[in-house]
């Protein structure tokens, strides 16, 4: 079942197109990532899906919606869609509680002792049970990305975003953010990434998408755009990512 | 956690610490007896001086003056009371009506615009006369004729200009990360404003507000010129009654009273703000 329908979708800054006609349906538990090089378009697509950039042409559906509708309820959508940011983007000003309870509070109405109570369930599961009072400028990288992914996911959204969720944290703390993420690829969670972490890519998705340009030039199985990628550009992005040892 | 005695050096350092600590203290004491007992020694030298003595500096004036002068005075810290959370209630929905931006609220957006550029352009005191004169004079009913009402309006119209824009600017700190943060979680505008954006930038804010509510405290001495019988009209009366201008003094003395906790507290929460965004912090 298609969760996600992206169709024919452009954005431009003043005249530059970054993106350039984008066609990517995601299914319903598909785990989708998006690979190309700094300034391809990657962040820019995914703050299309999420509205926070208005599309200049094409339509995004979300479980049948047309959710870049002009009359659409933006603030509805963003109910269904979570995203987790390159740099945390924490409420410093709130513990790991209230930020994780925040959204679940204020937009879905769910009182505060059960709101608190699932809160420190997934922070239980996801090795942060002893957080739930700390500030977030208490934590280190990965435990404020961790505690980011559950913010995002608290309001059990149909879709995660994940924008480069690990480019800022130490090699140490990258393990960690990702465990996190297959765990949540168990459970069955819809997610689109954008990163520049081949192995876990490779590892994790269950198709890989090649931006190059603003245009979507290739997509598959990881193995096969890993392995035989068809696109020359592909080939050469690849290469040099092995040529930096990042795979 | 015990923690291991001290090694020699550190003992050293230490003790030497201590003693420079001792050294720039009394460095300081000798240095302003020297400062002060040369500006006494020079004041109290010049040819005028004692007649200065005798009409501001009358112990005999101060005495008499003192009851009148502090009655007053407390009808200034009266009007500061009453000013200062209206103004920061109006300067806060003045800055917030400037980041509308649906098309519906466009006029409140431009009255928000217009109110900022004309009360911040003002001198007060002008604001003051305006309101304190001109009001009455309308003659409308419900208009309030009396003075204390009539400074404190003038006073709310003048400062929460200031203070709108002291509130924008800390909104603007706030990094857009944070807003779309928020927006991404689907808070609406409002909600973002309400829990993310305020929260923040009124921390930020609060060194720069305490600033101008000192400044309020003394610009409550220029309701006098309307005919509120406050510190300074009550020395001023005083003073043309008996040629003496010691109650200018004491109402000088009371002001200072007033300000100076308030400036210690805005230094001290301005120095803790820069410890908290100092090397390594947020
Ligand atoms: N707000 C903006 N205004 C103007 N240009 C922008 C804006 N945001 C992004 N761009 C441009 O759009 C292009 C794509 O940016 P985007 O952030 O989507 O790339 P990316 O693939 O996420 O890169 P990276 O891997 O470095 O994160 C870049 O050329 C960038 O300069
Ligand atoms: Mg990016």
């Amino acid at each position: 079942m298609t969760l996600l329908r992206i169709e024919g979708v452009w954005k431009n800054y003043h005249d530059q197109s970054v993106l350039r006609g984008i066609d990517l349906d995601v299914a319903a538990h598909e785990v989708v990532t998006l690979i190309g090089a700094s300034g391809s378009g990657k962040s820019t697509l995914l703050r299309c899906v999420n509205l926070l950039e208005t599309v200049d042409d094409g339509a995004i559906h979300l479980d049948g919606d047309e959710i870049t509708d002009v009359r659409a309820d933006v603030d509805e959508v963003r109910k269904r869609i979570g995203m987790v940011f390159q740099s945390y983007n924490l409420f410093p000003h709130m513990t790991v509680l209230e930020n994780i309870t925040l959204a679940p509070r204020k937009v879905h109405k769910v009182a505060q002792a059960q709101a608190e109570e699932q809160a420190r369930e997934l922070l239980a599961r996801f090795g942060l049970a002893d957080k739930a009072g700390e500030y977030p400028d208490r934590l280190s990288g990965g435990q404020q990305q961790r505690v980011a992914v559950i913010r995002a996911i608290a309001t059990q959204p149909r879709l995660l975003l994940l924008d480069e969720v690990t480019s800022a944290l130490d090699p140490i703390l990258v393990t960690e953010v990702l465990s996190i993420i297959r765990e949540l690829k168990d459970t069955g969670m819809t997610m689109i990434l954008a990163t520049h972490e081949m192995s876990f890519a490779r590892d994790i998705s269950d198709t890989v998408c090649f931006l190059d340009g603003g245009v979507l030039l290739e997509r598959g199985a990881p193995d096969q755009i890993f392995s035989s990628p068809e696109h020359p550009r592909t080939r050469e992005f690849l290469q040099r990512v092995l040529d930096s040892g990042r795979l | 956690m015990t923690q291991p005695p001290k090694s020699p050096r550190q003992q050293e350092r230490e003790r030497i610490r201590r003693r420079q600590a001792i050294r720039s203290s009394s460095v300081a004491t000798a240095s302003t007896i020297v400062f002060l007992a040369l500006v006494g020694v020079l004041v109290t030298t010049s040819p005028g001086w004692p007649r200065v003595q005798e009409t501001f500096f009358s112990p005999e004036a101060f005495a008499r003056s003192l009851p009148d002068v502090l009655h007053g005075f407390w009808i200034n810290v009266q009007i500061f009371l009453i000013a200062e959370p209206i103004i920061l209630v109006l300067g806060l929905l003045v800055a917030l009506a400037r980041g509308l931006r649906a098309p519906v609220f466009f006029p409140l957006r431009v009255l928000a615009v217009v109110y900022t550029d004309v009360f911040r352009g003002v001198p007060t005191l002008l604001v003051i006369m305006l309101v304190g004169f001109g009001l009455p004079a309308l003659q409308l009913s419900g208009v309030p004729s009396d003075e204390i009402t009539l400074g404190v309006i003038a006073l709310v119209l003048a400062y929460s200009g200031y203070v709108a824009e002291v509130f924008r600017a800390g909104i603007d700190t706030v990094h857009p990360s944070q807003i779309a943060a928020a927006r991404s979680l689907g808070l609406s505008h409002g909600q973002a404003m309400r829990h993310v954006v305020l929260p923040q930038a009124v921390r930020r804010v609060i060194p720069p507000l305490l600033n101008d509510f000192v400044s309020l405290q003394k610009d409550t001495a220029l309701v006098s010129t309307i005919g509120v019988i406050e510190s300074l009209r009550q020395a001023q009366i005083y003073a043309a009654g008996k040629f003496n201008y010691t109650p200018y003094l004491v109402a000088a003395l009371l002001f200072i009273l007033l300000t100076i906790p308030m400036a210690r507290f805005t230094d001290y929460l301005s120095a803790r703000a820069a410890r908290r965004r100092g090397p390594g912090g947020a």
